[in-house]
C-alpha cells in the first residue's frame, strides 16, 4: 500500500510518529511552537504536545543546538531545528567540535543520538545569506550522519532509520520540495548509505542528491527522447557514502556526470568524482563532467539567481558533451 | 582563613536567595578531607608538569594550581549524581568529582588506561559514571552542553543540578549570553560558575571586559541571582554553593557565581607569564589558597602540623603512584584509531 503525500507531510509524519512512540523525543527550534515551523512542517505540534516537548527556543542557535546535544549526551533523542542551514553557521562549533567529537574524545562514554532538522538550497529569491548549500561541509566531518533526501518517501525512511541511530544526524531538506508530492510505501524505512536508483539507464550515469535529482530526471526525460538513456542515481545520504552503487553504476554506462547545486570549487561532487577515478578508472569511456552553482553569493534578483546554480538545461549539455 | 564574610554579602546582587552569613557547619573530617583534596590538586599539578619537562605529556597542559579551592568548595556542594561540565583547565574538578589520579594521570600520558581511554588528553578528562561530563577545549562551547544537561533533569522531573564551570574569558563568547538566557527562559537547575583568574590566556580581564569589577552583576539583564566569592577561601565557596544547590534542587532556576582566583603559573606549561606584574604575583601567593587554609585549620585547632604534613605525605605518595601506573600503562592499541567514531 501506498499514500501519496507531499515531502512536508512525510516529515511531519517521521517527527509525529517520534513524538507518539517515544517520550525521550523531543523537539526544539526557531519558532517551531505556536508559529508552526518557518515551513509549517510542525504545524499543530504545539497544540497538540504541549511546550515540554515542543520547545519553542530564543534565536540562540548555538546555545539550543548544543542544549540539544549535552540534552543527548544525557539520554534524551532531541530533534532540533535549525531554520536553514545559513543559520547552522552560528551553531556549527557545538556540531562539529562537540557534537561530532564527543563519544571519540570521550573513549566511547557517550553518544550523541540527535537529529538536526535543517533546510538547505537556493532559488526561493531570499539572497546571497540564506540561499546556501552546506551539507557537503558537513559531510567532511567525521562523527556525524548527513541525509539529503529527495522524495517524500526517502524523507520518511531515512527519517525512521534516524531515529534508531546512536551518533548526531545532519537531516537536510530542500526549501523547494517541501510541496512536491510522491507515492510513501506504508512502513518504509531506508538504511542510511544506500543510493537510489531513481532512472535505470545504460548511456550515461547522473549522481546527484535533494533537489538536483529532480533537475537531473527532468533531464533524462529530455534525453530520452533524443534517445541518450540516462541512469540517475540518487544519494540519498553524503555520509555514509554508498559507494558501490556509484560504482557499479559506471561500470554499466562508462560515463558519469556529477551534479549539485552549490557552487565548483570544493565541492562534495568533487569527492564523487575522485573515488570513481580511483575505482573504476578503466572503465571510464569520457572525463567525468560536474555541474555545479557558478563561483559566486547566489543573487537576489531573478534572473540572476537562475543563472547562478545548475538547471535541467545544463544537466542536459554536460550530458550530450560525453556521448 | 581569615574568613572575610563581608566581601560575599556586599557583592550579593539579587536577595531572592537566602544570606549567606550563616556558615554550612562542617566537621573536622569534612575540613581535613577539603585540605586533602587541594593538596592532591596540587601535587597532581605539580607532578604533571615534571612529567610534561620529561616529555611524557604532550601538546597542552593548563594546570590548576591556585585554585583549588574553587574545585573543593564548590563540587563538595553537589551530589554524588550531580553533573559537572567544565574548560579545559578540568584536572582539578576532575579529582574532585571523582576521577582518580591514576586515570587523570595516564589520560595526560595519553594511555589506553586513562580516563578517555588516552583519546581526549588533559583537556577532555570525562568520566560520565562519575558524573564529570568533561573537560572541552572551546572557551564557551561547555556552556551549551551544560545547559543541555540541566534541560534533560528539568525534562524528566529530576532534581539534579548541573554545575557549569567557565572562565572570564569566556564571559566574552557569544555562548554566555544565549546560555543565560536560555537557562533562564526554561527555569533550567543550573549554575554557571565563572572562575575569574583575571586572565584569559595572556589577556588581563580588566581590558577585555567592559566593566571588569561587575562580573558577578553580568547575570542581573537575565534576571538571574549573582554572587561574588574570594575564590581562594574553600569554606567561603563552598557556604555558598551549598546554599544555592539546595535552592536549586526545589526548582528556584539558574545562578550565576564569580569567584575571584589567580592561576600560580601561566596559561600553559609554555606560557612563563611574563605579562603579569612582579607585584600582583607576589600579593597572590600570599593568598595562596592552601597554605591559608592551613592556617586557618591549625588556628581553630582541627589540625595539628604534624596531622598536616602526613596528609602533604599521603597524596605525594598517591601521586607517586598515579605517575608509575600511568608510565607502566600501554598506549592505545593501533586499532583504537578507529573505535569510538560512530557507536558499534
Amino acid at each position: 500500500m501506498t499514500t501519496e503525500m507531499t515531502y512536508r507531510q512525510a516529515i511531519c509524519q517521521g517527527l509525529t510518529e517520534a513524538l507518539d512512540e517515544d517520550p525521550r523525543v523531543y523537539l526544539m527550534g526557531e519558532d517551531i511552537g505556536p508559529y508552526g515551523g518557518a515551513f509549517a512542517v510542525t504545524q499543530g505540534f504545539w497544540e497538540k504536545y504541549g511546550a515540554r516537548r515542543i520547545k519553542d527556543s530564543p534565536l540562540s542557535e548555538s546555545a539550543f543546538v548544543g542544549a540539544g546535544i549535552g540534552s543527548a549526551m544525557a539520554g534524551l533523542r532531541p530533534i532540533v531545528e535549525i531554520m536553514t542551514i545559513n543559520f547552522s553557521l552560528l551553531a556549527i562549533d557545538q556540531i562539529v567540535n562537540h557534537a561530532a567529537k564527543v563519544r571519540y574524545m570521550s573513549g566511547d562514554q557517550f553518544s550523541v543520538p540527535m537529529i538536526v532538522r535543517t533546510v538547505t538550497g537556493a532559488g526561493a529569491s531570499v539572497a546571497a545569506t540564506h540561499s546556501q548549500s552546506f551539507e557537503g561541509w558537513y559531510a567532511s566531518v567525521p562523527g556525524l550522519y548527513v541525509v539529503v533526501p529527495s522524495t517524500p518517501q526517502d524523507a520518511l525512511g531515512l527519517f525512521r532509520s534516524c531515529r534508531e541511530l546512536m551518533d548526531p544526524v545532519m537531516f537536510v531538506e530542500h526549501i523547494l520540495l517541501y510541496g512536491s508530492r510522491g507515492e510513501v510505501s506504508d512502513g518504509v524505512k531506508i538504511p542510511l548509505g544506500k543510493a537510489d536508483i531513481k532512472k535505470e539507464g545504460s548511456d550515461v550515469t547522473i549522481v546527484s542528491y535533494s533537489k538536483m535529482v529532480q533537475n537531473s530526471l527532468e533531464a533524462a526525460a529530455v534525453l530520452e527522447n533524443e534517445g541518450i538513456n540516462v541512469e540517475v542515481v540518487d544519494l540519498r545520504t553524503l555520509r555514509p557514502l554508498d559507494v558501490e552503487t556509484i560504482i557499479k553504476s559506471v561500470k554499466k554506462t562508462h560515463r558519469v556526470v556529477v551534479v549539485e547545486e552549490t557552487s565548483k570549487f570544493g565541492g562534495f561532487a568533487g569527492e564523487v568524482v575522485s573515488i570513481v577515478q580511483q575505482e573504476a578508472f578503466d572503465y571510464l569511456d569520457a572525463p567525468v563532467e560536474r555541474v555545479a552553482g557558478e563561483e559566486v553569493p547566489i543573487p537576489y534578483s531573478m534572473p540572476l539567481e537562475k543563472l547562478a546554480i545548475p538547471d535541467t538545461q545544463r544537466i542536459v549539455s554536460a550530458v550530450k558533451k560525453l556521448i | 582563613m581569615p574568613r572575610k564574610k563581608t566581601t560575599n554579602t556586599k557583592a550579593k546582587a539579587v536577595d531572592d536567595i537566602a544570606a549567606v552569613a550563616e556558615p554550612i557547619d562542617l566537621n573536622q573530617e569534612q575540613l581535613l578531607e577539603f585540605y586533602a583534596q587541594m593538596v592532591l590538586i596540587r601535587e597532581f599539578e605539580k607532578e604533571s608538569e615534571r612529567q610534561y619537562t620529561r616529555g611524557n605529556i604532550k601538546g597542552f597542559l593548563h594546570v590548576y594550581s591556585g585554585e583549588e579551592a574553587i574545585a573543593v568548595g564548590s563540587i563538595n556542594a553537589l551530589r554524588q549524581d550531580d553533573v559537572v561540565v567544565t574548560h579545559y583547565r578540568d584536572h582539578g574538578q576532575a579529582l574532585v568529582k571523582g576521577i582518580g589520579p591514576k586515570e587523570a594521570m595516564a589520560e595526560l600520558f595519553g594511555k589506553a588506561t586513562g580516563c578517555s581511554k588516552g583519546k581526549g588528553g588533559s583537556m577532555h578528562l570525562i568520566d560520565a559514571e562519575k558524573g564529570f561530563m568533561g573537560g572541552y577545549a572551546i572557551v564557551g562551547g561547555q556552556l551549551p552542553l551544560a545547559t543541555g544537561f540541566a534541560l534533560a533533569s528539568h525534562y524528566r522531573d529530576e532534581d539534579k543540578v548541573t554545575l557549569c564551570f567557565l572562565g572570564d574569558g569566556a564571559l566574552n563568547e557569544g555562548e554566555f549570553h544565549e546560555c543565560l538566557n536560555l537557562a533562564k527562559v526554561w527555569n533550567l537547575p543550573i549554575i554557571f560558575f565563572c572562575e575569574n583568574n583575571l586572565y584569559g590566556m595572556g589577556a588581563p580581564a580588566k581590558d577585555h571586559l567592559a566593566a571588569p569589577d561587575k562580573i558577578y552583576k553580568m547575570s542581573e539583564a537575565y534576571d538571574i541571582p549573582g554572587f561574588r566569592v574570594d575564590g581562594n577561601d574553600v569554606l567561603e565557596v563552598h557556604d555558598l554553593m551549598t546554599k544555592l544547590v539546595s535552592q536549586i534542587r526545589n526548582g528556584s532556576g539558574p545562578a550565576f557565581v564569580e569567584a575571584q582566583t589567580y592561576r600560580i603559573q601561566g596559561h600553559s606549561i609554555a606560557d612563563p607569564a611574563n605579562y603579569r606584574p612582579e607585584d600582583e604575583v607576589e600579593e597572590w601567593k600570599l593568598k595562596d589558597p592552601i597554605p591559608a587554609f592551613k592556617e586557618w585549620l591549625l588556628k581553630n585547632g582541627h589540625a595539628t602540623e604534624e596531622i598536616v604534613e602526613q596528609m602533604h605525605k599521603t597524596a605525594e605518595l598517591e601521586i607517586v603512584e598515579a605517575a608509575e601506573f600511568a608510565e607502566q600503562s600501554p598506549f592505545p592499541a593501533n586499532e583504537e584509531l578507529y573505535t569510538g567514531v560512530y557507536a558499534e
